[in-house]
Order: C-alpha cells, then sequence, then structure tokens
C-alpha cells in the first residue's frame, strides 16, 4: 500500500496507540496535518507551542502513556525546547514531532528553518531527523520504544515537508532494531542479596523513594518493602504519592523545603535505600555533609546515576519494581532462614519524636488578617475527592503545595522538578484531564506562573477540558521574595507584581472560564465548593494571600541539611 | 599537545554509522563540560559502524562517568576503554617546515631519522608526513621548531588492543588418543 510520508507518520502514532496529540500547525507540518482529519487520533490545538509540550507532560504524568505533540518548524520547534528540557529532566516519556523545512533546503537559511536537532539533542533522550519517507514508520517505532523504556524521557521525531509529501510503500516494523540501546531492566542477584543483608543489619534505616517509583509502577512493591521491615519512607518532591502520606511510615518530603522529620531522618540514617531517586542537591544540600554516617543502597535504571553524585555502598542498575520485589523475596527468604533484622525500635521512637515535635506548622491569620495560603490547600486538600489530580506552578505555592496535599495515590501529583518551570501548571493540568477524564483535576498556580502561560485556559475552554485553577495570588514572585527577604536584607528588587492587574476574575471570563475571587478565610470554602460543582468550563479562583508568608522548614542552598531553618514558631529548643 | 604519560585516558567507540552520530559525542562531552585531547573518526569494515577514538583528560571527569553518559546516547554500541600499556596508538602528522639555504640538509637528515617521508618539495619549504606514537610525534615537532614550522596538521590518534602474547596452547593434533 503506497502513503505518503504524511499519512504514514499519523498511521504510525495510531498503530503506537496514540489517543490524543497536542499541537498547533504551520507551513513545514502542512503536510501532516491534513491526515489528521481522518484519523481517530483527538488532536487538541493550542495557543502557544509550550503549552503542546506541558500538555503532553501532564498526560504523560497521570497516565504513564508517552504524551504526544506536534508543531511546525522553526519557532515552534524553539517554542517547545522547554517542554522537552523539563521532560528530560524528570524522565517524563514524551514523543515530539517538528515539521522542519523541505530537505532540499536544509541549510540554506530558508524561511522558519532552524537546526531542531541541534538544539534539542541535550534536552531530549534521542531525537531524528527524517530524510527518507521509507524510514517513517521505523523511527516513530523506535521513538516511542525509547521514549517508554530504560529510563524514561523526551524523543523528538523532524519531519521535512518534501519527506511528509514524498510517497513510501506502507509496513509496520515487528521489532526494533537499535544495537547501542539495551536497558538493564533485571537486577544483579549478588548485589539484591548483599542489599537484603544491609537492610536487615541496618538500625536506623530510610526509605528514600523518588520519581522512578512512578515511572517503574512500583508503587505496590515499595509498600510492601516498606511493610515488611517497618522502615519509615521519604517521598521526594517528585516521588509525592508514591507512597501514601496517610501511612504510619510515610515521612513526607526531603530537601530544601522538606519536613524537619524527612531531613534529618535523613541526615541521621546509618542506610539510605534510593529507590529511583538521584541524589538532587536540592535533596541533598551541601553534598559532603548529607548523611554521613549512611551507607547507600541505590537502584535506579539509569546506569549514570550510580555514583554520579554519592558513591553506593550496593549499587543495583534495574527496573525499581523489579528489583524491589526481587528485594522483598530475599528478605523473606533471609527472615524464613533464620536471620533476625537488627533491632529498629529505638530508632523509630526517635523519627516519631521528631514528627510530634516539629510537625509543619504556619500561624493561622487572625480575625482582618491577609489569607494565608497554607490555609487555602488545607480547605482544597479536604474538599476535594481523595484522587484528586493536584498540578502545580513552580515557587513558593509548589512546595505549599506539596507539604499540605496528602497524597494517597500515585499518579496524582504533577510537578516540574528538576527544571522548576514557571507556567507549567495551566497546561499540564490540562494535559492531565484530557488522559483522566474521570478525575477532578486542580492546578494550585503563583500569580507570576500564571502569567506565563495563562492563554492555554483558552484552549481548555474552547476543547470543554473542565480544569479548576488556585492561584495563590500574593502579589510577588513569592520564592523569589522570600530569597530577598532572608538573603539580601530584604531588599526586594524586580519582584512586585501587583494583585489586581491583571484582573484574573475578568481574564478568566475572557477566556471562557469561570473567575471568582476570594480575600477571606470564610469565603475559601464556598468558592472551591462552587467550583467543584462546575463540570463543563474551566475555572479560576484568585486568592489574594499574604505576601510575607514564607515557606518553611527550609535548608538555605548550599548549605548542610543540619542547617535546616524552622518555622518561628519552632525555632526555641529544636535540637537533634 | 604533549599530554603526560598517564593523564589520559583513551575510549574506542563504537557507534552506528549515522548522520549526526559525532556530534551527538562531541556535544555530550561540551555539555557535561569534558575535555577532548583528541578525537579520531572513521567507517570500519562493517558498514553500519563507525569507531571513534577519542583520547581525554583524566583530570577534567570521572572516567566511569564520562563513560556511563557517552552509553547512555542512542547510537553508541560498545565503548572500551584502552590502556596506553595494553594497547597500540598511532598518529600521522603533515607538516610544512621551513628548508632553505644551508638548514636544508639538517631539516632532511632528521626527517631521515625519524623516518618521515618528503611528500611536498617548494622553494624553500618541504611538507613532510610522519606516523608513529604520538611521543614520537611530539619530539619531532620539537626538534623542527629551531628551523621554523609553517604548518601542521596531526590527525589525532587512533588505537586498538594489544594482541595476547601468551604462548599458544597446544592444540591437539591427529587422531583420538589412544
Ligand atoms: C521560567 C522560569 N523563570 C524564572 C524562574 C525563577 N523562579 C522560581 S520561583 C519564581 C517565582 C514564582 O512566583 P509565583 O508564580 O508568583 O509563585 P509564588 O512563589 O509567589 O508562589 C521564579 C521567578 C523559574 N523557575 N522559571
Amino acid at each position: 500500500m503506497q502513503l505518503t510520508g504524511a499519512q504514514a507518520l499519523i498511521r504510525s502514532l495510531e498503530m503506537e496507540g496514540v489517543e490524543v496529540m497536542f499541537g498547533l500547525p504551520g507551513g513545514a507540518i502542512l503536510p501532516v496535518y491534513d491526515p489528521i482529519i481522518d484519523s481517530p487520533i483527538r488532536h487538541i490545538l493550542v495557543r502557544h507551542e509550550q503549552g503542546a509540550g506541558h500538555m503532553a507532560e501532564g498526560y504523560a504524568h497521570a497516565t504513564g502513556r508517552p504524551g504526544v505533540a506536534i508543531v511546525t518548524s522553526g519557532p515552534a520547534a524553539t517554542n517547545i525546547v522547554t517542554p522537552l528540557c523539563d521532560a528530560y529532566m524528570d524522565s517524563i516519556p514524551m514523543v515530539v514531532i517538528t515539521g522542519q523545512v523541505p530537505s532540499t533546503a536544509i541549510g540554506t537559511d530558508a524561511f522558519q528553518e532552524c537546526d531542531t536537532v541541534g538544539i534539542t539533542r541535550s534536552v531530549t533522550k534521542h531525537n531524528e531527523l527524517v530524510m527518507n519517507a521509507q524510514d517513517l514508520p521505523r523511527i516513530v517505532r523506535e521513538a516511542f520504544h525509547i521514549a517508554t523504556t530504560g529510563r524514561p524521557g523526551p524523543v523528538l521525531v523532524d519531519v521535512p515537508k518534501d519527506v511528509a509529501q514524498a510517497t513510501m510503500d506502507w509496513y509496520w516494523p515487528e521489532s526494533v532494531d537499535l544495537p547501542g540501546y539495551r536497558p538493564t531492566t533485571k537486577g544483579h542477584p549478588r548485589m539484591i542479596k548483599e542489599a537484603a543483608r544491609l537492610i536487615l543489619a541496618s538500625r536506623r534505616p530510610v526509605i528514600y523513594a523518588g520519581g522512578g517509583i512512578l515511572k517503574a509502577r512500583a508503587a505496590e512493591a515499595l509498600r510492601e518493602l516498606a511493610e515488611l521491615t517497618d522502615i519509615h519512607v521519604v517521598t521526594t518532591l517528585m516521588a509525592r504519592g508514591a507512597f501514601p502520606d496517610d501511612h504510619r511510615l510515610c515521612l513526607g518530603m526531603p530537601g530544601m523545603h522538606g519536613s524537619y522529620t524527612a531531613v534529618t531522618a535523613m541526615q541521621e540514617a546509618d542506610l539510605l535505600i534510593a529507590l529511583g531517586s538521584r541524589f538532587d542537591d536540592r535533596v541533598t544540600g551541601k553534598v559532603d555533609a548529607f548523611a554521613p554516617d549512611a551507607k547507600v543502597i541505590h537502584v535506579d535504571i539509569d546506569p549514570a546515576e550510580q555514583g554520579k553524585v554519592r558513591k553506593p555502598d550496593v549499587p543495583i542498575v534495574g527496573d525499581c519494581r523489579l528489583v524491589i520485589e526481587e528485594l522483598v523475596r530475599e528478605i523473606r527468604a533471609l527472615l524464613d532462614g533464620g536471620t533476625e533484622q537488627a533491632d529498629t525500635s529505638a530508632w523509630r521512637s526517635r523519627v516519631s519524636g521528631w514528627r510530634e515535635n516539629y510537625p509543619l506548622t504556619y500561624e493561622p491569620s487572625r480575625e482582618g488578617d491577609a489569607l494565608k495560603p497554607q490555609f487555602v490547600l488545607e480547605q482544597l486538600r479536604d474538599n476535594t475527592p481523595s484522587d484528586t489530580i493536584l498540578v502545580s506552578g513552580v515557587g513558593q505555592h509548589q512546595m505549599w503545595s506539596s507539604q499540605y496535599w496528602r497524597f494517597n495515590e500515585p499518579y496524582t501529583w504533577v510537578n516540574s522538578g528538576g527544571l522548576g518551570t514557571m507556567g507549567f501548571s495551566v497546561p499540564a493540568a490540562i494535559g492531565a484531564k484530557v488522559g483522566r477524564p474521570d478525575r477532578m483535576v486542580w492546578a494550585v498556580d503563583g500569580d507570576g506562573c500564571f502569567q506565563m502561560t495563562a492563554q492555554e485556559l483558552v484552549t481548555a475552554s474552547t476543547e470543554r477540558i473542565p480544569v479548576k485553577v488556585a492561584i495563590l495570588n500574593n502579589a510577588y514572585l513569592g520564592m523569589v521574595r522570600q530569597w530577598q527577604e532572608m538573603f539580601y536584607d530584604e531588599r526586594y528588587s524586580e519582584v512586585y507584581l501587583s494583585p489586581d492587574l491583571p484582573d484574573y476574575v475578568k481574564w478568566a471570563e475572557a477566556m471562557g472560564c469561570v473567575g471568582l475571587r476570594v480575600e477571606a478565610p470564610e469565603e475559601v470554602l464556598p468558592a472551591i465548593e462552587k467550583a467543584n460543582e462546575i463540570d463543563d468550563r474551566p475555572v479560576v479562583i484568585d486568592f489574594r494571600t499574604d505576601a510575607r508568608e514564607k515557606v518553611f522548614p527550609m535548608v538555605p542552598a548550599g548549605r548542610s541539611n543540619d542547617d535546616i531553618v524552622l518555622p518561628p514558631a519552632q525555632r526555641e529548643g529544636a535540637e537533634r | 599537545m604533549t599530554i603526560p604519560p598517564g593523564a589520559h585516558h583513551t575510549l574506542s567507540v563504537l557507534v552506528e554509522n549515522k548522520a549526526g552520530v559525532l556530534a551527538r559525542v562531541a556535544s555530550l562531552f561540551a555539555r557535561r563540560g569534558y575535555n577532548i585531547y583528541s578525537l579520531a573518526v572513521a567507517p570500519t569494515d562493517d558498514e553500519r559502524f563507525s569507531r571513534i577514538t577519542i583520547v581525554i583528560d583524566v583530570e577534567s571527569a570521572p572516567l566511569e562517568q564520562i563513560v556511563k553518559q557517552l552509553f547512555k546516547l542512542i547510537n553508541v554500541v560498545k565503548i572500551s576503554e584502552l590502556a596506553p600499556a595494553d594497547s597500540v596508538e598511532r598518529e600521522l602528522m603533515l607538516v610544512t617546515a621551513r628548508a632553505d639555504g644551508p638548514t636544508r640538509g639538517q631539516v632532511i637528515e632528521l626527517v631521515q631519522v625519524f623516518e618521515g617521508v618528503i611528500v611536498d618539495v617548494g622553494h624553500d619549504e618541504i611538507t613532510v608526513m610522519l606516523s608513529g606514537v604520538p611521543t614520537k610525534l611530539d619530539d619531532f615537532e620539537d626538534l623542527m621548531r629551531p628551523y621554523g614550522i609553517v604548518q601542521i596538521q596531526r590527525t589525532g590518534r587512533v588505537a586498538l588492543p594489544r594482541l595476547d602474547k601468551s604462548a599458544p596452547r597446544l592444540r591437539a593434533v591427529g587422531g583420538k588418543a589412544g
């Protein structure tokens, strides 16, 4: 059967089971847009290509399936570089198709030509310029294989216009042949034995769970390991939800704005069981001073993560789920064979002590005071279904979201961790809602972040994707303001945004959403309830919050986790 | 480009013979701040693959991390480290030097001592081709410099593992014993 390259491309996406893609057409990708009319794949027309990329990411976060974005050449391709880098840093499976000028014009600085493959080389797991229509099915098949296996990541396929127009003989490759790509999935049995012995022998162990748990669908296995051994679990920003917050063994988030208990337990541990986590500097603080007494078991599918930051005592390369399952089997065998687990009761009671003495707190607002952002989050948490998907932007509101929510299910937290991309939340929430239309999806955004990609709410209104957005409007680039307050003598350079310019309610309405404004604590719940009832269009709530509120605890950048700064009310008498 | 012995690692990297693979390798080094001393690339006997010989500075990053990052590239098929003691390394150099009047004889003599080949002769310059271990090329360069080097081009090194020198095991010859 003869097809055009464009038809073959769309056909290949169908073969990969793609149900939705996010994009915006233009000259170079025009031939590919033509067969989309006849395809069962749903296309969502975005207002900015950055939106398409983040939507694809949000979709992937919420469903575990690869997100797909399709855009034209030149400026469209450069607009999607940020989401590519974001997906690369957070190991999100994503396939991006870009149009390219005709292959005969490549290298001539033709209209809307840019070296897309060159620009995106260091922010993709792999990318490919297609020079022959006949290669398209193979390249698409490889792209999905690479994006979704091993350590997931974004793959870009750049398609010149003439290649899309050329004809080819349709085929679908039965298998992929990539001689240089063979991810290791099964852990080394000797290492697993060693890890099991170490786990049973340690007196102050902590499981340090990272985003890899979610990528590997290993939440169940993790729970089994934790319960079998009675070991506490910290869940990094990327792993929130991988272990239930309501579980007695859950310590919440570690790192710069982690809970005192999570940070301190890691610092004092004699064993860190790092599962799909990568020792990011926001977790470790000053690396040399991080968990000084701890031995490290490091499980990661990416061999390059082993020893990149901290040398592990037991490195295990493999798929988190398979390795944890093996580990559980091994530990069971040891226990059945009479090996006893070391006594961890003293450690567990110390951890409980910290938990009791240093809970997350903030000072509630008194009569007439400005609204506290943490209060808004608590109200939102307590008045939405427990399987609500929470998406956030980047800044103070992101940290409060992670701190104050209770994630009890995996894949309910959608976040930009590694890159920290402002403007992530609105489009990512749209993508998440498209992937999980059965779930309620709330985006918690900062006023600064919201202004970066709010226009995608036009997409949401048009496509009837009823996401809900809570802007924590503190009139500032709040996180930057916090650093200026704490580390730059309150010299507030270029961080003031204004609380009412733009008028968020009118803006929301202009974009086809329902807009609400909330200024006082007693208005919070009615507004949330109203928003929850609206299911035919997006809702935006402008919560006017206290600009002086800061995120605590905090480990100042570059400092040791021992130097954690507590909220004012807990500062007296803090000791470990 | 004199490298003190032991201060470098030589990696032999088998890659798929596809457009842009060299750029991927080079940009990985650039992005992660690793230093490349020398790099040589050419197709192998199997047209699907090329071999890249990369000489890297040990100071610039832990070798293990470089190798692992390199191996993450989809088109990289195999990486072997060639320890200098266990490999043969060669490099080719073309050098144009001043060789006029009284020095001409001395320059030609030097070329002969180093077993170089004069590949081009001008009025008062000659171009010499010299191959060998990189230190030999370094020495030649140093000795030529006083006469005046006009242009120089080195290829970067290529390398292969040394062959097994142990005595061949005796194989049974002839029919069955007994
Ligand atoms: C695209 C981008 N630009 C700049 C930054 C640096 N940055 C991190 S947080 C932040 C402030 C965010 O302000 P806002 O969205 O109002 O959230 P808040 O901290 O007030 O909750 C900035 C500017 C970033 N992370 N991303």
